[in-house]
């Protein structure tokens, strides 16, 4: 591969956002479950 | 004698309804999440595999192909997560439902972030193919008022102390900018661009080969399906901590009346 920078650039990239944030996301509903078990009986869903 | 009747809604308005409600939604994403999730990453896995170590090299391009799995993918989302956001929108104004505010609110920052790939990985072809990181042709510069529409969403929704507002006004932007989604296709046909025309069109047989179009139909299924899952994972968050907001407003309200 000659143009290897390039091409990983694009890969890191197309790789990375998603999964940044499909872990933000469930870090989120993580948290939010917790909150929601504390102060809602019927936050458990 | 009272000539009123109770007429039913349409199926579909009924369907969109039910499935709207906020603790149906809860329920059906919640089951729908995991499959969606799974088959996003096998299907990615496997376009992306095959295209970077299985698929040949252009005969023109050479090895600077392989961007393509990975570039096109994110240019079509970027796309159709306007439209969804649009149809939010529309759902937004004329049924005035919290649940798609939310979710139009959820997919403004994920359809941003991949416009913003789609833009970086077109520069990454553009600079061994063209020459050049970046061009003012219609093709690119469309695609870059898309991300500023995205940014003007995300700024919007945000802008207002009450929130019903800064849905409304993020969603008349949305209906506005759909003006630049037919611009953005035919560009490459109205004006002289640099960027090619395309390969791959609803009416006409694709003009790529075969051998290099399956690992971009895996990765773009692939794509398409961790975007919707990562949309109805952040409403799904978002549903969760307004009823947080909700809950700990009536607990203060209860504790400031007794």
């Amino acid at each position: 591969m000659t143009h290897l920078p390039y091409i990983a650039a694009s890969y890191v990239l197309a790789i990375g956002v998603p999964l940044f944030f499909a872990i933000g996301t469930t870090l989120r509903l993580r948290a939010a479950k917790q909150r929601l078990a504390l102060i809602d009986p019927r936050g458990k869903r | 004698m009272d000539t009123r009747q109770t007429v039913a809604p349409p199926r579909p308005v009924k369907l969109f309804h039910r499935f709207a409600n906020p603790g149906q939604f809860l329920r059906l994403s919640g089951r729908v999440l995991p499959w969606l999730y799974g088959s996003g990453v096998l299907l990615t896995a496997i376009g992306v595999i095959w295209g970077l170590f299985f698929a040949p090299d252009d005969w023109q391009q050479g090895d600077t192909v392989k961007i393509m799995y990975v570039h096109v993918p994110f240019a079509w989302l970027a796309s159709a997560g306007y439209v969804s956001l649009a149809i939010c929108s529309v759902l937004s104004l004329i049924w005035r439902h919290p649940l798609a505010d939310l979710a139009a609110a959820e997919l403004g920052p994920v359809g941003a972030a991949f416009t913003a790939v789609c833009l970086a990985t077109g520069s990454l072809w553009g600079k061994p193919t063209w020459g050049a990181w970046w061009v003012w042709d219609a093709r690119l510069t469309s695609v870059f008022v898309l991300f500023l529409l995205y940014l003007g969403h995300i700024a919007l929704v945000r802008a207002f102390d009450d929130p019903t507002r800064g849905y409304r006004a993020g969603a008349i932007l949305a209906l506005v900018g759909v003006i630049n989604l037919p611009i953005i296709k035919f560009s490459v046909n109205w004006w002289n661009t640099l960027h090619q025309p395309a390969s791959i069109g609803l009416t006409g047989a694709p003009t790529i080969a075969a051998s290099l179009l399956w690992p971009l139909l895996f990765t773009t299924l692939g794509f398409t399906l961790l975007f919707a899952a990562i949309t109805v994972a952040r409403t799904r968050a978002g549903v969760m901590e307004r009823r947080i907001r909700m809950l700990l407003m009536a607990k203060t309200s209860e504790a400031s009346q007794s």
